[in-house]
């Protein structure tokens, strides 16, 4: 079968060379000119691509923004993530649904506009917001509405709007990722070394990765240039995903020279001579400018062949887009989402440092990583390993939203206490401080002297705060949601688990639950935690397992009287057992 | 020591293997039953169902991919890890439209098989009650995916094992199902009822039509023995 659209997608395949390994942007390029992936184009990619059918629609059918049904002119996505409806965002849809007469999910009539709702888009400090046609909108108030639809209806491009403003937001700057940098500095002082010494520097700095797992940077980049091989890669992480981080959002913003330079630097430290970033998809918007600043440093002689007239190392770096799906950002997933594959992760071992992009060794990075590192090779390990604690050496960019005052990023020393953040950024009367987004700890007030440190209470940069006048469990249990939406499905206890999770949790919620309901509710969470196969799923429990203890009376008021009958359970005491057995001894448990 | 052989301990019994081995196949190489749903021999481990996770020097970690290492602490026969094992299979009944008694492969599907094992009971996590789509556009086959437990390997059987490319996934998270190479079901794949992808589905979602019940209830695999012992059974090597 031949359709009118078939010389398109043969020009699309062809721009990359017809590889399946390029279906991340072949598929993207397709959604740009048709608008969607239809079955039809579906048999016809895999027609042109020499692949099965069944394998293009495994990959397409896995990312939101490949949709699969014809979608208006004009996409609409609202974050409706927690910090959103906290400011909002409810009152910001109703009114999208309102001025263009659909409902979520919808595409008006005259195929104009569809309204869809996405999760945390990198803005949760200038919520409500929003992306329509990937142009990001933020601050937005139900008023705004009617406008921005005339607006686009009459014409107007979506950057021209008024909302159409990315606030930076920077409101602490420290002394590591946001002081001055002359670029260019580090890589030479780290080709004036050899490469296992560019290695011993950073282990001299004691640097951990700043994307989650904490991982040692100079052991990762030593087993990576230790393995067997010709060929490897350097990944830069950029695909914050974890809801209310936005911290990567002002690296690669403000500061983007000094993350493509710790980049060359790691490159020419593991032996790499090709540097991926994966961008999250929502920051399409970033593209133009990173793009610029790499053809700027080609031009300096500091990307390409033969970086700063060396003979022996040449370094490029590319963009890979992501499409809409937070489980790319775990590091597996992301090398099987540059395969041009479904993001689902890999069984370890073997790692990525072993057998990663192509079966490569491969380093990946988070961006704030890197930046530490250019840094560290600009102005010596020593220096870095003085800022921080003593396992925590550095600084940490936190992205901080909620009910505080001056929401933004805040480059702070490691080591600070939740209390002293919270006078920062003027938070008062507060509930609960979620640390480490979604898959984070939920803080209660007794704990708000803990510090944020990889020993103590670690975050890959999410803070968001609740007030007291919150109803924080149901904020708990929007982070569940998300979850539900991002699992990849792999494997059963996340895919039926974080689903069984979310309708015990709203029973309870609703009101309907019994004391049997929470020990299901536990069981539930528990075994996800145990037994999934990634850190998605492992933490995708948190939201529950760190609230049940220490908010254990907000559950309690929500369990249901049987048979007209109060219940006589006693949550606290029945608590007790486990918490002591599990030696977490908290005040507030009698 | 030979360089050729890794010793450690499964439940504090001694296991020696192979270091390319895994933890499963080195188990099941001594007699030693880890229960497990997706994994099938002669298929390359597909890591979906987490029904084989033992512990490693106390971390959980699923027996199927994880190789063998010198020295290494195994934990497999405990009450944690039976009770978490059937959740998992707890999980599996609610997220699927289970209803054994009119089941064409009852007595013979290893989902079953495992729930009595692990000692099941009714289930008390909420039932899900999905939409699943039944294909039977094929002349000789049909596809049910209500008994779907999304275990691969129908898809790694026919990539593997028949050199096609009939099964894959489709969609992510809860909504994930098998989908198939054509636009318009399986009528226009190459599948044929013979292929070895039909004769590895541990549940009944891919049966051959027109030839039911042809084994009788009560002379079914395990009618009569449990799920595992033939590996348990089987004569240790030494
Ligand atoms: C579900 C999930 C999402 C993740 N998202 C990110 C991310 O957006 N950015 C990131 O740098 N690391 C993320 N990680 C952590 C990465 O897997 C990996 O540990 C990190 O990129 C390594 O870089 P680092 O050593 O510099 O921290 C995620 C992990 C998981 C499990
Ligand atoms: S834990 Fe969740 S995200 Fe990770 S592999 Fe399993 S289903 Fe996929
Ligand atoms: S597939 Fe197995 S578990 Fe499902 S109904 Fe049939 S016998 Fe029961
Ligand atoms: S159809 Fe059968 S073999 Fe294929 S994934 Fe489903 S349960 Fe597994
Ligand atoms: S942008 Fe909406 S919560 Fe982050
Ligand atoms: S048998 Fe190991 S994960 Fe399924």
């Amino acid at each position: 079968m031949t359709h009118h659209y078939r010389e398109q997608i043969k020009n699309i395949a062809n721009k990359y060379g017809n590889d399946r390994g390029y279906l991340m942007n072949i598929a993207r390029d397709i959604v740009k000119e048709l608008g969607y992936i239809s079955e039809e184009v579906v048999a016809d990619l895999a027609d042109v691509l020499n692949i099965p059918m069944v394998q293009v629609r495994d990959m397409v059918s896995f990312y939101s923004f490949f949709p699969r049904k014809t979608l208006g002119k004009n996409v609409i996505r609202v974050c409706n993530a927690v910090i959103e409806r906290m400011k909002g965002a409810d009152e910001v849809s109703k009114a999208f649904e309102k001025a263009l007469g659909v409902s979520f999910g919808e595409t008006t009539k005259d195929n104009l506009f569809t309204l869809l709702h996405t999760s945390c888009i990198g803005l949760s400090d200038q919520a409500p917001g929003a992306l329509i046609n990937n142009v990001p909108l933020t601050n937005l108030k139900p008023t705004d509405i009617p406008q921005i639809i005339n607006d686009i209806k009459s014409g107007k491009n979506v950057s021209d709007l008024p909302q159409s403003r990315v606030l930076l937001n920077l409101k602490k700057e420290g002394e590591v990722i946001c002081a001055p940098m002359e670029s260019g500095k580090a890589i030479r002082n780290a080709l004036n070394m050899k490469p296992e010494e560019v290695i011993g520097e950073i282990n001299k700095s004691r640097l951990r990765g700043r994307g989650g797992a904490g991982f040692p940077t100079a052991m990762k980049w030593d087993f990576c240039r230790k393995q067997k091989s010709s060929v490897r890669y350097l990944i830069c992480n950029a695909d914050e995903g974890e809801p209310g981080t936005f911290k990567d959002r002002v690296i690669l913003t403000e500061y983007p020279d000094l993350v493509f330079e710790g980049m060359t630097i790691a490159g020419y430290a593991i032996g790499a001579k090709e540097g991926i970033m994966y961008l999250r998809g929502e920051y399409a918007y970033l593209l133009d400018n990173l793009e610029k600043v790499l053809a700027k440093r080609r031009h300096l002689g500091l990307l390409g062949e033969h970086i700063c007239g060396r003979e022996d190392f040449s370094f490029d770096i590319r963009i890979q887009l992501g499409a809409g799906a937070y489980v790319c950002g775990e590091e597996s997933a992301l090398i099987e989402s540059l395969e041009g594959k479904r993001g689902a992760p890999r069984d370890r071992p073997p790692f990525p440092v072993q057998k990663g992009y192509k079966n490569e060794p491969t380093s990946v990075n988070n961006v704030e990583t890197l930046c530490c590192a250019a840094r560290i090779l600009e102005k010596g390990g020593e220096w870095f390993s003085k800022i921080g604690t003593k396992d925590s050496t550095g600084t940490k960019m936190l992205s901080v939203s909620g009910d505080c005052e001056h929401p933004g990023v805040y480059e702070v020393e490691y080591g600070i206490t939740i209390e002293n953040l919270l006078e920062l950024v003027g938070a008062k009367n507060t509930q609960a401080v979620q640390v480490g987004g979604a898959s984070g700890k939920c803080v209660a007030p007794k704990d708000f002297g803990r510090r944020i440190s990889f020993e103590d209470l670690p975050t890959g940069g999410s803070i968001m705060i609740f007030s007291k006048n919150r109803d924080l469990l149901e904020y708990m249990y929007q982070f569940v949601e998300f979850f539900v939406e991002e699992s990849c499905g792999w494997c059963v206890p996340c895919r039926a688990g974080t689903t069984l999770l979310e309708k015990k949790l709203r029973q309870i919620l609703d009101g309907k639950g019994t004391a049997q309901s929470l020990a299901e509710l536990r069981r539930i969470a528990q075994t996800i935690k145990l037994m999934s196969r990634c850190g998605l799923g492992q933490t995708s429990a948190n939201p529950v397992l760190t609230t049940i203890y220490d908010f254990a009376d907000l559950y309690a008021e929500r369990i249901k009287e049987e048979d007209g009958k109060l219940m006589t359970f006693d949550l606290q005491k029945a608590m007790k057992v486990g918490i002591e057995a599990s030696g977490r001894i908290k005040e507030g448990v009698k | 020591m030979s360089m050729n052989v890794v010793t450690f301990t499964i439940d504090g019994v001694e296991v020696k293997s192979a270091p390319d081995k895994t933890i499963l196949q080195a188990a099941d190489d001594v007699g030693i039953y880890i229960p497990r749903l997706c994994y099938l021999k002669d298929l390359p481990p597909g890591g979906h169902c987490r029904v084989c996770t033992v512990k490693v020097n106390g971390r959980p970690v699923n027996a199927c991919t994880y190789p063998v290492a010198e020295g290494i602490v195994v934990e497999n026969n405990t009450e944690e890890l039976h009770s978490l094992r059937r959740n998992i299979i707890e999980m599996l009944f609610v997220e699927g439209n289970h209803f054994c008694p009119s089941c064409e492969v009852a007595g013979k599907c290893e989902l079953q098989a495992l729930a009595y094992r692990l000692a099941l009971l009714t289930p008390q996590m909420p039932y899900l009650y999905a939409q699943k789509e039944l294909d039977a556009t094929h002349p000789d086959v049909y596809l049910d995916r209500n008994r779907c437990v999304l275990c691969g390997r129908c898809v790694r059987a026919s990539i593997y094992l028949d050199k096609k490319n009939v099964f894959g996934f489709e969609n992510r998270g809860i909504s994930m199902r098998i989908s198939v190479n054509s636009n318009d079901g399986l009528k226009d794949t190459n599948l044929t009822k013979d292929d070895k992808s039909m004769s590895v589905c541990p549940t009944g979602c891919l049966v051959v039509k027109r030839q039911g019940f042809t084994i009788p209830v009560g002379k079914r695999p395990y009618d009569k023995k449990p799920i595992g012992s033939e590996i348990e059974t089987k004569t240790v090597n030494s």
